[in-house]
């Protein structure tokens, strides 16, 4: 009998408690998310001619078309900074959050195939996503501070006022990662049984990107429940801080980053909580 | 022995039919009486025994029910069933793919899943990066796949093609090489569903030696779903039948793939009066067939069988021919020969009648299936609706004090000359 009372190493049940996540299970799999974040950069340009250029290419162009249409025809004020450097900023910041967003969002439906297969911490596929994509961050940043030197150097020098609060730079990432994160997740897991959320989200994020001050400043809003309206907005204090830290304009506010992280930190938990729960069964219904 | 795997009671529950609004309603209705009333699923009490085959009441079925046994440690089991009976949906339960609906499974060590091979590969990745990847899906860790690169590119013999991208091999390296990288896995239970069916000749034999050696050398405890009852004899120690979602027999592997297979009942010797009914087509009716002994009542190896048929022909002036394929309850065929009745091409319309013997001392014991197929001027005219099955006993005689069924699909009598002599 003494086997017996050995400890069973693996125990299956039908519905686990609501918070056990297996933290240490995905830790233990950290090879295969830095294999995924390793699939997804290297087949992502497979066959093209460009590759990687078209990470410069795409935002490229639409800095271009904001600056025909919104500062050209709409004229919104940049709060006095180069048109360029002000779009460039926020589209960074905004790309990032959007893809991690979208590719997560779409995790269960995606990788039905393999998940139907084999086991395993199903939460690494969402994860090894937004680690990949900041590769695409990195060059776009890289674009980002290109175009910054010219104008810092050449065109108008010394009057950008960068400062200090640049080095909250890797925190916001971290921030829009884990709000993209827990969105996607959310989404992924509700949509696995009732795909109506997939047709909603296109919408949903495009109508987002205009109530995040990407393409204007927050300062042009001066209604004041609008501007509480946005404040609501997890991304705002993200984007304000990058844009004050970086270019010396926009609205810093500690409280409003600290509402930001709050907002990041519930929605992951409840995130991982309803992620946890359905992929157990979602085999049965997506 | 210590027990590696305990299934306590589990049961999974499938709806049928479309995911659409109706599902939303049964949602709602769900929830109201779980969370707000806090009583049981209302939809549990209504699951159907899952029958493929004929039409249910409900919506809902149980694909496995109250499915409760124990898995010694090192011990090779094999899960036969009809399509549907529910082997892969309690391997995909047990690898974690899907949760159960009741029930609890307790394992001691990592389980392993083979449940399709070269899951997860990607088409543009070379052989070697799939090696990895699938090796970390499967839960190996890189310096794990690193010690073993060698031996997994050396067993799915691949080594040209292995800085190639996968979409440039053929469907069959493609397996061997997931086979390749999944047998090299070190879980303590290894789940495997139905992967030796592809794969040429050679390679199933690789395959099939390597989880013997799994089991048997390195003592782990392996779950292995196939329809291939000669492999799963070749394998397994245990076996479980599954039927509509229930342990039917669990035993000795023999005994249940003699169960599962005795499942084709012995055919009764039929004669087919009504001509216009009998089994057939236009063109053959069959009216008799009998399979009987030659000696005595039973048929046993010594008795000899006599295969006896009677049919009806309605095509007059071809050249018709008869042929009887005997398989083995393994499906290897043991004969497919025949006679050609009419070689000149001057069949009559009329009955004919076949008849031959196998001799004594032919094959061995057990369950048989014969075919007939009739055939005009080297086309078949009717084939594969009939089919007899047959069981040769075991009577235990000429085998010494042996009482158990001999392996082996002949049992010949050879005139073995014996000598002694006390020194050379």
């Amino acid at each position: 009998m003494k086997e017996e009372n050995q400890e069973w190493t693996t125990v299956i049940q039908p519905k686990e408690k609501l918070l056990q996540v297996n933290l240490r299970e995905i830790w233990d799999y950290r090879d295969l998310c830095s294999l995924f974040v390793k699939r997804n950069i290297t087949t992502q340009f497979k066959q093209t001619i460009l590759g990687p250029l078209w990470y410069i290419i795409q935002p490229t162009m639409t800095v271009i078309m904001y600056m025909v249409v919104f500062g050209g025809i709409a004229k919104i004020s940049t709060d006095g900074l180069p048109q360029p450097l002000f779009y460039l900023s926020g589209i960074c910041l905004w790309q990032y959050f959007n893809d991690c967003l979208t590719k997560t969002s779409s995790t269960f439906t995606a990788n039905a195939g393999i998940f139907g297969k084999v086991y395993f911490p199903r939460l690494i596929v969402p994860i090894s996503n937004v680690i990949s994509n900041l590769l695409r961050f990195a060059i776009q940043l890289g674009l980002f501070l290109a175009v910054y030197a010219v104008y810092q150097i050449w065109i108008i020098p010394g009057q950008i006022h960068t400062n200090w609060y640049v080095l909250l730079l890797p925190l916001l990432v971290v921030m829009l990662a884990g709000l993209a994160l827990g969105f996607g997740i959310l989404f992924s897991s509700m949509t696995t049984k009732y795909r109506d959320m997939t047709l909603l989200l296109d919408y949903f994020v495009r109508l987002w990107m205009y109530a995040t001050p990407v393409i204007y400043p927050l300062s042009t809003i001066t209604n004041e429940k609008l501007r509480l309206v946005m404040s609501l907005n997890p991304l705002t204090g993200i984007v304000e801080a990058f844009k004050y830290g970086m270019l010396g304009e926009g609205q810093f506010s500690w409280t409003m980053l600290a509402y930001s992280f709050a907002f990041m930190i519930a929605l992951l938990t409840v995130g991982i909580v309803i992620f946890n729960r359905v992929q157990k069964n979602f085999m049965d219904t997506v | 022995m210590a027990t590696a795997i305990e299934f306590n009671n589990i049961s999974k529950i499938y709806r049928l039919g479309l995911v659409s609004t109706g599902t939303l309603a049964h949602d709602l209705k769900r929830w109201w009486t779980m969370s707000v009333r806090g009583e049981e699923d209302p939809y549990l009490t209504i699951g159907e025994t899952n029958d493929r085959s004929t039409k249910g009441d409900s919506e809902y079925v149980w694909a496995l029910r109250n499915i409760d046994f124990k898995v010694e440690q090192g011990d090779v089991v094999g899960i036969i069933g009809k399509n549907g009976a529910g082997k892969s949906t309690l391997l995909k339960i047990l690898s974690k793919v899907t949760a159960p609906t009741t029930g609890t499974i307790r394992a001691r060590g990592r389980i392993g899943s083979l449940l399709e091979v070269g899951t997860g590969f990607h088409p543009e990745m070379t052989g070697r990066e799939n090696i990895y990847m699938n090796g970390a899906i499967l839960g190996m860790n890189k310096q794990e796949i690193t010690r073993k690169l060698d031996e997994i590119v050396d067993f799915s013999g691949c080594e040209r093609y292995i800085d190639t991208p996968v979409k440039r091999y053929s469907s069959g390296m493609m397996v061997r090489l997931g086979f390749a990288v999944a047998a090299h896995l070190d879980p303590e239970i290894l789940v495997v569903d139905e992967v030796l069916a592809v794969g040429d000749a050679e390679f199933q034999k690789k395959a099939i030696g390597k989880m013997r050696d799994v089991s048997k050398g390195e003592g782990r405890t392996v779950l292995f779903v196939s329809h291939n009852m000669a492999s799963i004899r070749a394998l397994c120690h245990t076996g479980i039948l599954l039927n509509n979602g229930h342990i039917q027999t669990i035993g000795k592997i023999n005994e249940v793939v003699e169960t599962y297979i005795g499942g084709k009942k012995d055919s009764n010797n039929s004669i087919y009066e009504d001509i216009a009914i009998a089994p057939g087509n236009d063109k053959i009716r069959i009216r008799e067939f009998s399979i009987s002994p030659i000696h005595g009542n039973i048929i046993d190896v010594e008795s000899g069988i006599r295969i006896n048929l009677v049919f009806k022909n309605n095509t007059p002036n071809i050249i018709l021919d008869t042929t009887f394929e005997l398989r083995t309850a393994d499906d290897v065929i043991v004969f497919h020969t025949g006679k050609v009745l009419s070689p000149d091409g001057d069949s009559r319309k009329g009955f004919y009648q076949v008849t031959f013997d196998i001799p004594a001392h032919t094959l061995n014991t057990g369950n048989y299936t014969i075919r007939i197929w009739f055939g005009q001027n080297q086309k078949y005219i009717l084939w594969g609706t009939y089919e007899h099955h047959f069981h040769i006993e075991n009577t235990y005689t000429n085998q010494g004090r042996n009482l158990n069924n001999l392996p082996g699909i002949l049992k010949p009598q050879f005139d073995i000359i014996t000598d002694y002599s006390e020194r050379l």
